[in-house]
């Protein structure tokens, strides 16, 4: 692939980004250090980020480290994700007003504050694309997701930090951003100090960058940047063995022993789809006042490793854990294919490392892999 | 009265015309919305204010104008409000969701219609639109199996066809009581009863998973093609706009890819335990 021009800014300018953006009127949201981790939040200056941590990921093990540089942006992602800020825990979609003249239903007006992400990995984008496909490009548009999504600036961020627990190589989602930002900026170290290669990636982020005070960037710092990109690569944690072929291998491999073996371990707590990116799913409560005359509908996450999820009149259509861990895992990489066109999964390494007891999607789909029935009747 | 939005997301108000007990748990509301057009197996959303959306089959003649007919169930909260409204009431509703039976599809062939239980309800459509266009079909068999002879739905209308003698009408029950002088047994056992060509034959089943399992099975057997056996599948909804994930049934989504699915393209994910 043909390499840019890039474009310089120094720590002063990334601030200088930051106070644009708010001038612009867009609602801030970046990473920032709460409750030791790396969190997604407001962010109202430089002092706000992350600088000179790092974060150490394995199979359930999440832990905020010092570096011993002030790197900005060196670490990998952590248990928030951007979907809580474009589909939101919890989205009011009417409310209902009884009267003498009758009942009214009343939709919830789209909000409109635009969002700007500052932090945007690969994987990130490619899960927002994921999740754009869902809510977008079916018959019928979330309207909520929409208003926000088509008003969010992106400021992508390229990963040279990968985590313990990221596989984004493997899957084709990263490290380095490809499109879908607005601006996407490369985290160099020279003549001790920080510098960011920023890519650009749409009219509004050329117009941002106008300005913002920068350079061109010389080639050595281009190909520095680029160089901390591709050693980003050969440094991840995790792989997904053979990715391309794991959609039709869990197909075949529905009734496997080791969705048993994973059940003994799973403690169906959810909490791998709350911090998976690209998991959309979602419920809806009533809640009605004490008097009977209003009442709103809230949609709220949800998680197929609840009971409640199957529930059909009599009990729920998954009732053992082992179809439970099953049926999410086969969503992300196979089914996932069938009903939206593209995978579930994005290789963030989320679900590896907020996992209680440390489940590892990539080895368990190893460990089908390996034993794989129709391999086997090949072989045999 | 204001049509369905397009956008489909957020119920109209319509208006509860008549309530009408079906069976001790099950009654039919016959729900005035306005213009509506739908197709045979396509089901709406029905939200009793403040308490919930449940989904429900489109059971009336999609031919007439006038109300919308919906039989319901009581079994949980939403659906044991909804069985509660009154004529006047209101009631939320939007729609309408979901594939179709191939009924138009299906002319010059024979067809049969095979409904267990509540299974019948979304039936009914597909039973109006085939014998108002009579002439279009071969053989026509509607085959209706139910519990008991109390929980036999729609029976008045049910009489009614089995007079006519250009379609064979069959119902039998999993346990008589002492007035029933009908079949007894499963439904499947009707099936050899009727008389088709199955190069030619279209079936239409829909009731509890296992019963159209077993019917589909007796089908095949009977010569009948997988790809010309429909069913209509059933699982937890909360959107029915494709977004909510929960009535996933592997690669499917049931709102949008069904209810009616063609039987050879969920056969496979049939005989998956808890999938």
């Amino acid at each position: 692939m043909a390499t840019r021009q890039h474009s310089i800014l120094t720590i002063d300018g990334v601030a200088a980004l930051l106070d644009a953006l708010r001038r612009r009127g867009y609602r801030v949201i970046g990473p920032t250090v709460r409750d030791q981790a790396i969190v997604y939040d407001d962010i109202t200056s430089l002092a706000d980020l992350p600088r000179g941590w790092t974060d150490e990921q394995g199979a359930g093990r999440y832990r905020l480290a010092r570096r011993d540089d002030d790197a900005v942006f060196g670490f990998a992602v952590g248990p928030h994700s951007w979907k809580k800020f474009l589909h939101s825990p919890a989205q009011r979609l009417w409310r209902t007003e009884r009267s003498a003249d009758g009942v009214r239903i009343i939709a919830e007006p789209v909000s409109a504050k635009p969002l700007a992400f500052v932090g945007v990995r690969s994987c990130e984008l490619h899960a927002i694309a994921i999740q754009d496909r869902v809510l977008l490009e079916g018959a019928y548009p979330d309207q909520h997701y929409r208003a926000r999504r088509e008003a969010a600036f992106l400021v992508a961020v390229n990963c040279t930090e990968p985590g313990g627990t990221c596989f984004c190589a493997s899957m084709n989602t990263g490290p380095k951003a490809l499109g879908g930002y607005d601006l996407a900026l490369t985290e160099i170290a020279a003549e001790g100090e920080r510098r960011f290669a920023v890519d650009v990636g749409s009219a509004a982020g050329s117009g941002l960058l106008a300005e913002l005070p920068h350079r061109a960037a010389t080639p050595g710092e281009t190909a520095a940047a680029e160089a901390a990109i591709a050693g980003a690569t050969g440094r991840m944690g995790r792989a997904m063995p053979d990715a391309d072929e794991v959609p039709a291998l869990l197909r075949r491999n529905l009734d496997h022993p080791r969705w048993e073996e994973v059940a003994d371990r799973c403690l169906t707590c959810g909490n791998c789809t709350m911090v998976c990116p690209t998991c959309f799913c979602t419920t809806v409560e009533d809640v009605a006042s004490l008097d009977g005359s209003a009442s709103e509908h809230v949609q709220h996450w949800d998680s197929c490793f609840t009971m409640d999820f199957s529930y059909l009149h009599g009990g729920s259509v998954r009732a053992s854990p082992r179809s439970r861990y099953r049926q999410w895992m086969t969503h992300k990489l196979s089914t996932w294919w069938d009903q939206f066109g593209t995978s579930g999964c994005v290789g963030c390494g989320r679900c590896i490392s907020w996992c209680p007891v440390g489940i590892d999607i990539t080895e368990e789909v190893a460990a089908i892999r390996g034993s794989d029935s129709a391999a086997r009747g090949r072989e045999g | 009265m204001a049509r369905v939005p397009e956008a489909a997301s957020v119920p109209i108000v319509a208006r509860v015309r008549a309530r009408r007990r079906e069976t001790h748990d099950t009654w039919t509301l016959s729900i005035e919305a306005g213009e509506f057009a739908f197709e045979p197996g396509q089901f709406n959303m029905l939200y009793a204010f403040g308490i919930g959306e449940i989904p429900v089959s489109l059971s009336g003649d999609p031919g007439a104008p006038g109300p919308l007919i919906h039989t319901v169930r009581a079994v949980g909260s939403a659906s044991q409000a909804i069985t509660r409204l009154r004529p006047g009431d209101p009631i939320g509703l939007r729609g309408p969701f979901g594939t179709a039976w191939p009924v138009d599809e299906s002319t010059g062939s024979d067809v049969l219609v095979i409904g267990g239980g509540l299974g019948l309800a979304p039936l009914r459509p597909a039973i109006y639109r085939l014998l108002a266009e009579r002439d279009r079909y071969g053989q026509i068999a509607v085959l209706y199996g139910t519990r008991s002879p109390a929980d036999i739905l729609y029976r008045r209308e049910i009489e009614r066809w089995r007079r006519r003698l250009d379609t064979a009408v069959e119902v039998t029950v999993d346990h008589a009581d002492a007035g029933w002088h009908g079949h007894v047994g499963v439904v499947t056992r009707l099936i050899d009863r009727a008389a088709f060509d199955p190069d030619h034959a279209v079936a239409l089943v829909c009731g509890p998973e296992i019963m159209m399992r077993f019917a589909a099975n007796t089908l095949q057997a009977a010569a009948i093609a997988p790809e010309r056996i429909y069913v209509a599948m059933e699982r937890n909804m909360k959107c029915a706009i494709g977004q909510c994930g929960h009535c996933q049934f592997g690669p499917t989504l049931v709102c949008r890819d069904g209810a009616v699915m063609r039987y050879d393209r969920v056969r496979p994910l049939l005989t998956v335990r808890e999938l």
